[in-house]
């Protein structure tokens, strides 16, 4: 590599632990520059990956990470710049040729085909043959993708079609697709955004073993605690530019934070106060076939309640009931007082409830629309001409004060929002909702993706919203946000809600008690 | 006009890179071309004669394209314009001829005839969820069954309504400018062209529209009244075909209850030229207008310059694939 003085390679560096100081690094970028129409995206990034090592990619949301990592995978062409592996000058023209060199990636966006079942995802261009390979030899492929399941240790059918799992499951088969190139160099765009604790800990058993087998992993994240966890180096990025590459065991991180963000980042407080005790919301009996059983709850005035479980237990289930999204088959929905029948997602929204979406992508984003239509979707009839014509002025308007305060990153809110970054793309949702000006929120994973900084950002966005009378219901899967937020936390596990826990008092240990407390099992 | 060129909302800033308003800009850099073509290797074709006899010829298949091409940016499609259009043809020769009404109702009985057919495939589409492809074919032979049905299978003639004419073929333009002898058809296809590009990128219905082709599902969970919206653009689009019902059978001075099928291809070809994604989400009417153009000015020009009839339907074949290929080329890039 053209930079052999980088810092981490100094004398007796404990990022050395893991390769010796011999051989070259199995993948080096040197250089590399990366302009979009009114975005440079990479400027003069450079960064290397040894055999055997998780080096973490950390940085902002659109601080360039996923550019990199497609032009490591050739979805993207770099302006300029090197590329080396194991030494070696190579071109990437394509993904096909990033196969080849045995580059394997879980892009952030999923990339799944919905119609074909989880194994003809898997092996898709590759499949095992039969009967003079004229033949798809299913057999073959589904055990091979059973074998891909179980050594991740998660239940999934290979026969089943993609489009019908959650968001998670759906991720899981990425990771066995990406496992399957049998990788060299493997990178994961943020795996675990849509993982359970469970799941993290089975992809960290796997990672641990593909490392045991020399394979080099980047890891791109915002989550802290996984960096502590898994990562032997750390590079930080941001505004498209490398800034550093640290060890991870000696760093705290503090200093990685103060990197990415440019700043120190105030600690986070607990939710305080619990919500007045005027009932807004009121559920009961709700049922719908096995995935809501007989679930009732409350919510209050100015409260935020958290739902935690683990993938699966209905949470989003439960949402989507509410709102109007899926049928149920009974259930009694009060909101102020007054039984509603809701049967579509108009209805719940004249009502004044609003709901984020955890699947971004198909059910959060119009992405071939600009950032500004998407950001007021919700509420154009409040930005019309006599109700008829679109008052562009006063879109605008909106729109860009609700970039700036959430700080999405975009060169114009005309910008198309399938070309910004993933945790951008979130907060245009947020955005979308904040703008509606809604009294109930029902916010599905709503930091899945975001980074550290925006997060604390929006925790206090939404702590604000409730101390300004508004009441939210938060879907997440990181019990530190779930603790973080909520008032009061509802537990869930296969459709029913097991516990209610205080928000002060919680744990994390007492969630996932009453997360795992299989009412199939309980009731025998 | 300058409504017509504006871009769809999203686009506006970068409206001169945008993918498409460089695919406008391709296809009308092909329809000068063309027009340069035949204007210097045939004799008659740059006579002002015929240059009225283009754009006559594009009123009928410019005015569907626009019906056509609000269903498919909502991501849809609609066989049935061009038998609709003979429907309210039929339904005008009915009102007008049969009835003795005067012009008036005869209009209002084409528009809300197209209208109330939309509505039809519409509700069928976003209510009993019938694929649209489904929906229209299957109104594409109710119409046409309908128009047989009503009208005896006979033409209807418009002998009785003499202003009849003024609806297309006659020029009110020429006795204030004499010499611009410009069929009122010409600028109905615009004057609708012109409405129909201010409803899609200015009117609330027009931002449903592209959110409705872009993501539905997302729409639907903003709270969108989906179903709504859907109905209402098949509707519209069953209205404008009216308009088009009017122009063919004021110009034929007659309603041809057997005529009508072929042009629902025609006008989607016109669209599609246009650079309109048939796959929803993206498209302007300005385009499809321009894709008429272009359509039009081949035949005329083909048939100039003496080549069969046959050909020019070989050629238009293959200035569909040339289109979609520059938009998919563009599309990479950008
Ligand atoms: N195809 C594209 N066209 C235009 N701009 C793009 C495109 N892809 C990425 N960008 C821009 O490049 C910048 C870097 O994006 P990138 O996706 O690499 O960010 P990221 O670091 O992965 O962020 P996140 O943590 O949110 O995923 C962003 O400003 C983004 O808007
Ligand atoms: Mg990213």
């Amino acid at each position: 590599m053209s930079v052999s003085n980088d810092r981490e390679e100094a004398p007796g560096g404990a990022a050395d632990r893991e390769q010796g100081a011999a051989g070259q690094p199995l993948l080096s970028l040197s250089d590399v520059e990366k302009s979009f129409p009114g975005v440079k995206a990479l400027r003069g990034v450079r960064f290397d990956l040894r055999a055997g090592e998780v080096h973490a990619l950390m940085g902002e949301n659109g601080a360039g990470k996923s550019t990199l990592m497609k032009i490591i995978t050739g979805v993207y062409q770099p302006d300029s710049g090197e590329m080396r592996v194991s030494g070696e000058p190579v071109s990437v023209p394509d993904p096909r040729a990033a196969q080849a060199l045995g580059i394997g990636i879980i892009h952030q966006e999923l990339f799944l085909m919905n119609h074909l079942t989880a194994a003809q995802n898997i092996f898709i261009g590759r499949e095992p043959r039969k009967g003079f390979g004229l033949f798809v030899d299913e057999q073959q492929m589904r055990a091979d993708a059973d074998a891909l399941f179980r050594r991740m240790k998660v239940d999934i059918d290979p026969d089943v079609e993609v489009g019908t799992l959650t968001v998670a499951r759906q991720q899981l088969v990425e990771i066995a697709k990406a496992l399957s190139f049998n990788s060299r160099v493997l990178i994961m765009d943020e795996p675990t955004s849509a993982l359970n604790e469970t799941e993290v800990e089975h992809l960290f058993a796997i990672i641990e073993d593909l490392k045991r087998q020399g394979v080099g992993i980047v890891y791109i994240t915002h989550k802290m605690d996984e960096v502590k966890r898994i990562a032997d180096r750390v590079t930080v990025m941001r505004d498209g530019q490398y800034i550093d590459t640290l060890p991870a065991a000696t760093t705290d991180m503090a200093t990685i934070i103060s990197l990415m963000v440019g700043r120190e980042l105030a600690d986070s407080t607990r939710a305080e106060g619990r919500g007045a005790e005027e009932e807004v919301l009121r559920v009961e009996g709700l049922n719908r076939g096995q995935v809501i059983r007989n679930v009732s709850f409350s919510l209050r005035r100015g409260e935020i309640l958290g739902f935690a479980g683990l993938m699966g237990a209905g949470r989003t289930e439960v949402a989507r009931a509410i709102f109007g999204a899926d049928p149920i088959d009974s259930g009694e929905i009060t909101i102020h007082g007054r039984r509603q029948a809701i049967s579509s997602p108009k209805d719940a929204v004249a009502l004044g409830l609003a709901y984020l979406s955890e699947d971004r992508k198909h059910f959060g984003l119009v992405t071939g629309m600009s950032v500004s239509d998407n950001i007021t979707m919700a509420s154009w009839r409040r930005f019309t001409k006599g109700r008829v014509f679109m008052d562009d002025a006063r879109l605008r308007e909106a729109s860009k004060d609700y970039v700036a305060r959430l700080k999405v990153k975009t060169p114009s809110v005309f910008q198309e929002t399938r070309l910004l970054s993933g945790g951008n793309q979130q907060k245009v949702v947020i955005a979308k909702w904040l703008l509606r000006d809604c009294d109930i929120l029902i916010f599905d994973e709503p930091t899945r993706g975001i980074d550290i900084g925006a997060k604390a950002e929006i925790y206090k966005l939404l702590q604000g919203l409730a101390a300004q009378g508004k009441s939210i219901i938060v879907i997440s899967s990181e019990l530190p946000e779930v603790l973080r937020l909520s008032h009061r936390i509802l537990v869930m596990c296969e459709g029913r809600i097991t516990g209610e826990l205080d928000g002060r008092e919680a744990t994390q240990e007492s969630i996932m008690h009453l997360a795992t407390l299989r009412p199939s099992i309980a009731a025998e | 006009m300058t409504d017509i060129t504006l871009e769809q909302a999203g686009a506006k800033k970068s409206s001169l890179f945008s993918t498409a308003a460089l695919q406008k800009g391709v296809a009308f850099v092909v329809l000068i071309a063309l027009l340069a073509f035949f204007s210097i290797f045939t004799e008659n074709f740059a006579a002002w004669n015929n240059m009225v006899n283009i754009m006559q010829a594009t009123a009928v298949n410019g005015v569907l394209g626009v019906a056509v091409t609000f269903v498919i940016i909502s991501g849809g499609i609609d066989l049935a314009v061009g038998t609709m259009m003979t429907l309210t043809a039929v339904m005008a020769g009915l009102v007008l001829t049969n009835l003795g009404m005067p012009l008036p109702v005869g209009i209002a009985a084409a528009l809300a005839s197209g209208g109330v057919m939309g509505l039809i495939s519409g509700s069928a589409i976003a209510k009993l969820k019938i694929p649209p492809f489904i929906a229209t074919l299957g109104m594409m032979q109710i119409s046409r069954g309908l128009a047989l049905v009503f009208s005896g299978a006979k033409p209807i003639y418009f002998n009785s309504t003499p202003n009849y004419k003024y609806l297309s073929p006659e020029s009110s333009i020429s006795s204030l400018i004499p010499g611009f002898e410009v069929p009122n058809g010409v600028f109905i296809m615009f004057g609708v062209a012109i409405a129909a590009s201010i409803v899609l990128n200015r009117s609330l219905f027009g931002r449903y529209i592209f959110a409705l082709g872009s993501n539905e599902e997302a729409a639907r969970l903003s709270g969108v009244n989906v179903d709504f919206w859907k109905i209402l653009t098949y509707a519209l689009s069953g209205a404008i075909c009216g308009v088009a019902g009017l122009l063919i059978s004021s110009r034929l001075n007659s309603a041809q209850p057997a005529l009508g099928l072929g042009y629902e291809l025609d006008a989607i070809a016109a669209v599609v030229i246009g650079g309109t994604s048939l796959s929803g989400g993206r498209g302007t009417i300005l385009g499809t207008i321009i894709g008429a153009f272009i359509m039009s000015v081949l035949t005329n020009g083909l048939r100039s310059m003496g080549v069969q009839e046959e050909w020019k339907i070989v050629v238009t074949g293959v200035i569909i694939m040339v289109a979609v290929f520059v938009d998919i080329i563009l599309r990479r890039r950008a």
